[in-house]
């Protein structure tokens, strides 16, 4: 017994360092989905964000019709890298609504100008509160909104090309 | 040669500066509460709730912006009378038990609560065998 115990302490430490060996080569997995999948979306209302788009308020995003939510920012550089996406998710009829996080009128106009418009709403979340609500960590993000207001899924980082069908498929699932 | 480098490093600089925000700081983001018994409230939530940027920080550590807006957010319920635990509960409802640094009685942690009377009683033990192995003088 005595013989074996004097063996734990090495097989303790080679334990650890299988361990951290697995930790450091396992592709590291920081993305915190929201909660909120498959319930309502949380009550808010927001002041538009863009001169030449109208405000967004929760209850408009219970029509009937499911819609994506982007949560963009014009400071953000993946959200520009998104927006050929988004315009061609626009082209196939989707109807895209959108919150602008801690950003300013004259930044959401520059961003828009520079690259493309797809939104056909866009409220201003100056402080991130509706951000937090949504249990959103981050820009950008697309929740897909079925038609009674509920999350339907939540697509985090900025939308690849190859990420579109799957999205339009997601939307069609929603209906 | 130098140019290549200065410009190098001025690309440095300027990244942090583009993925932050323009914008200034929620009010209460870096403000304490004027009343010192509820900022004392504030700051032990805020210290056990994670930031979403920066994920080995505590809000309270975290200069991300996403961190002074809850900073902020936190601040103000505060002074409005909501409670800590409320509060927590309410953003473990939206980001799971991952945003809180307080462990919970959840069953997956039993073991983390049951690891020092474990520790302990082991330690005990061995210290039994020593002492009744030792020879009296």
């Amino acid at each position: 017994m005595r013989k074996l115990l004097i063996w734990l302490p090495l097989v303790l430490f080679l334990g650890f360092l299988a361990l951290f060996a697995s930790g450091l080569f396992k592709p590291d997995d920081r993305v915190i989905t929201s909660k909120l999948i498959g319930q309502a979306l949380p009550a808010f209302t927001l002041p538009a964000a863009a001169s030449d788009r109208p405000a967004l308020a929760s209850t408009q995003l219970a029509d009937g019709k499911p819609r994506l939510l982007n949560i963009f920012a014009s400071w953000c550089i993946p959200c520009a890298a998104e927006a050929p996406q988004l315009m061609a998710l626009k082209q196939a009829g989707v109807e895209i609504d959108a919150i602008a996080i801690r950003d300013a009128r004259p930044d959401v106009d520059a961003f828009l100008a520079r690259n493309g418009n797809p939104y056909s709403r866009i409220g201003l979340d100056a402080r991130s509160g509706v951000q937090i609500a949504l249990g959103s960590s981050g820009v950008p993000e697309t929740f897909v909104i079925d038609g009674k207001g509920r999350i339907a899924y939540q697509h985090i980082g900025d939308i690849r090309a190859d990420d579109v069908p799957m999205l339009l498929q997601r939307l069609k699932d929603a209906q | 040669m130098t140019r290549g480098l200065l410009s190098l490093l001025l690309l440095m600089l300027a990244a942090p500066v583009q993925a932050q925000t323009a914008l200034p700081p929620a009010p209460y983001a870096d403000r304490q509460l004027d009343d010192p018994a509820l900022e004392r409230k504030a700051k032990a939530l805020m210290e056990t709730i994670r930031c979403l940027t920066c994920q080995s920080q505590s809000i309270a550590d975290s200069n991300a912006s996403m961190a002074g807006d809850m900073r902020s957010e936190i601040r103000e319920r505060i002074r409005a009378g909501e409670e800590p635990e409320h509060i927590r509960r309410w953003l473990i409802e939206r980001y799971g038990d991952w945003v809180s640094y307080e462990p919970t009685a959840a069953p997956i942690l039993w073991p983390l609560w049951a690891a020092p009377i474990v520790l302990l009683s082991l330690g005990l033990l061995l210290m039994r065998g020593r002492i009744k192995r030792r020879p009296r003088a």
